[in-house]
């Protein structure tokens, strides 16, 4: 539908589902919540374009499942959900880490906790980071801050899911989700990405492959999961991506991620116009988190203001990267609630302030 | 000589976990013997359950997820969806597919998915030690239901093969059992019948077979044959629920 290299006005949602397309996704499983609609709703119509399959399922826990069918039988496969349906793809996203099985979950999250509401949110960081199912495992995690690179985040997800083996998240919010901005699908290089030799095929001239995640040994259970830690460390070392925005002559920074990261660029405009010398980092993956560049930043300026859509998640590793070196400070908004500008420029404002005095 | 019988090429010559005298080696026998009369077992890919036989996989020797509690449906359909040229069946027990696993055996049928599914009922959770299921038959005592099932506190058993033939998308739904000779042979019959309807592509097939856990019944294995025939199979009829357009069911 869309060329390559054109230049299209499309929300978030459509650029997603579009995206996917164009990175070779196949099959999408899913179904409907709030404010993540229209992504199901495009891909139900383009995917059989393309000879792909759409399968609008029972429930959040039967379509990443199929997600898991699909991925194990070699397919690009993706789901999209918000807050409360991702938590019901939980138990599925610890399978699909055990059993590792590439592929791409979009969290389009909205307020919580419980049912919460249908406006944008950054209260899921700590469930997508930190393995939100059990078992101690972790997805990549990308958060983009533009319909644009949503759409590029898009792509690099599938990739990078095939490279680890392992499920990829891509974690927008609300806002990212609907609002429109012009889109550009780039070319991009083919990525040299190892043979799905695992899958299951039918065991034609060949021994019969496993996809499984039990290991009643302990011995080899522990084996299993160094075996997965080593691919998290993997991803720490090749795979971080931050931002850094007018850092260089700072002195003060501001962290955000997401949408929040572009309230946060507007103020950084008004307040360095009244003289304030403030920078942005904001981390592209969550995990992989670019602790190192909090380390070094922190050695440069003494206060660092997180400023989340959540009553302060990120700041937890904020904290660990800053490691006591500066003052770590934090504004957030929760329930669906939006930082303003203003509101930003305020809390620096009073963290100069406060410095001064 | 001519040899008249032998392990299915499809089944690993190993000896298999499950206790004296249970029904699951007998149907995994069965499937075994199935894929090898089809000549499938290069295009076959089984989706295994929670429960007793989460290790199917180590005596059918095909390509094999292992599937969550309940899920294996829905993998299935993953699976199927992405290789529709491929023979993908499930294996789940009672506790898994009517209980945790309703609704993904529900809407996979009613999809119409081209899989076929092999549901062992044998009244009981056996791997977690003996507990109630949905399939538990009246009075049925177990270690969560130790003064018998009575439908006042836990209701009643849950008939999965007369459920699942209410909806339009199912093509084939049996019950069979595998507590005697005659019950085993007409067992393998369904079961082939309903990997036939998944190779013509006619869609969605579920063979329910009764089977026996002397374990988790308190039973010697002769006692748990009879138990089956004379308590299951009353409360789980035998017959065809089910059966493509141009057939008469077989009761």
């Amino acid at each position: 539908m869309r060329k390559l290299g054109e230049k299209v006005l499309i929300t978030g949602n459509e650029a997603i589902g579009e995206a996917a397309i164009k990175a070779g996704c196949r099959f999408f499983f899913g179904y409907p919540i709030t404010p993540q609609n229209k992504i199901p709703e495009y891909l139900s119509y383009r995917l059989p374009q393309v000879g792909g399959c759409f399968i609008q399922a029972e429930s959040e826990i039967a379509a990443i499942y199929m997600v898991f069918g699909a991925a194990g039988a070699g397919a690009r496969v993706m789901t999209s959900s918000s807050s409360p349906g991702i938590s019901l793809k939980q138990e599925g996203i610890s399978y699909i880490a055990g059993a590792e099985l590439p592929c791409v979950i979009v969290n389009v999250m909205r307020g919580g906790p419980g049912l919460g509401g249908i406006l944008p949110s950054q209260a899921d960081y700590f469930q997508a980071t930190k393995g939100g199912g059990h078992g101690g495992y972790h997805m990549l995690v990308l958060a983009p801050s533009t319909v644009q690179e949503t759409a590029d985040l898009m792509a690099d997800a599938f990739d990078l899911a095939d490279k680890y083996r392992n499920p990829v998240m891509v974690l927008a919010d609300g806002y990212i989700g609907q609002i429109m901005e012009p889109v550009e699908f780039k070319e991009r290089p083919q990525k040299v990405l190892p043979p799905k030799d695992w899958a299951l095929t039918g065991a034609k001239n060949r021994p019969r492959n496993l996809i499984k995640s039990l290991y009643l040994d302990p011995e080899e259970l522990e084996q299993h999961n160094l075996k997965l830690h080593r691919k998290y460390l993997e991803m720490a070392k090749n795979e971080v991506r931050v931002e850094t925005h007018l850092t260089e002559d700072a002195e003060i920074i501001i962290a955000a991620y997401g949408t929040v990261a572009r309230i946060a660029k507007t103020a950084i405009k008004m307040l360095r116009e009244r003289g304030i010398k403030v920078g942005l980092v904001r981390p592209i993956t969550v995990f992989p988190f670019p602790y190192e560049t909090f380390a070094k930043i922190s050695e440069k300026v003494d206060n660092i203001l997180v400023v989340e859509m959540s009553l302060g998640q990120m700041i937890e590793d904020v904290k660990l990267g800053v490691c006591g070196k500066a003052k770590v400070h934090f504004y957030g908004r929760t329930g669906g609630m939006v930082p303003t500008y203003d509101e930003i420029v305020t809390q620096i404002e009073k963290i100069v302030k406060e410095e001064v005095a | 000589m001519k040899k008249v019988f032998e392990r299915p090429k499809s089944m690993f010559p190993v000896p298999t976990h499950y206790c004296p005298g249970c029904g699951h080696g007998i149907v995994h026998r069965l499937l075994a013997e199935v894929i090898d009369e089809f000549g499938i077992r290069e295009k076959v890919v089984g989706v295994g359950p929670v429960g007793c036989s989460v290790f199917i996989y180590n005596y059918i020797n095909c390509d094999m997820y292992e599937a969550a509690h309940g899920r294996a449906p829905a993998i299935a359909t993953g699976c199927k969806r992405m290789h529709p040229d491929l023979i993908v069946f499930t294996y789940q027990g009672d506790g898994d597919l009517a209980s945790i696993g309703t609704a993904e055996i529900i809407h996979a049928a009613n999809r119409g998915e081209n899989i076929t599914v092999l549901f062992l009922n044998n009244a009981i959770y056996g791997m977690t030690g003996g507990q109630m299921a949905p399939t538990t038959i009246l009075g049925q005592k177990t270690t969560t239901s130790p003064l018998g099932r009575s439908p006042k506190r836990e209701g009643y058993p849950i008939r999965i093969a007369e459920m699942l033939a209410t909806l339009e998308g199912a093509t084939y739904i049996a019950r069979v059992s595998v507590h005697n000779p005659k019950a085993i042979i007409a067992a393998k019959r369904a079961l082939k019948k309903a990997f036939k309807i998944q190779i013509e592509g006619l869609g969605f097939s579920l063979v329910e077979f009764l089977s026996q856990c002397p374990t988790g019944w308190g039973m010697s294995s002769r006692e748990a044959t009879k138990w089956v025939a004379e308590k299951m199979i009353p409360s789980f009829p035998l017959g065809e629920f089910k059966v493509p357009r141009s057939e008469k069911p077989v009761k």
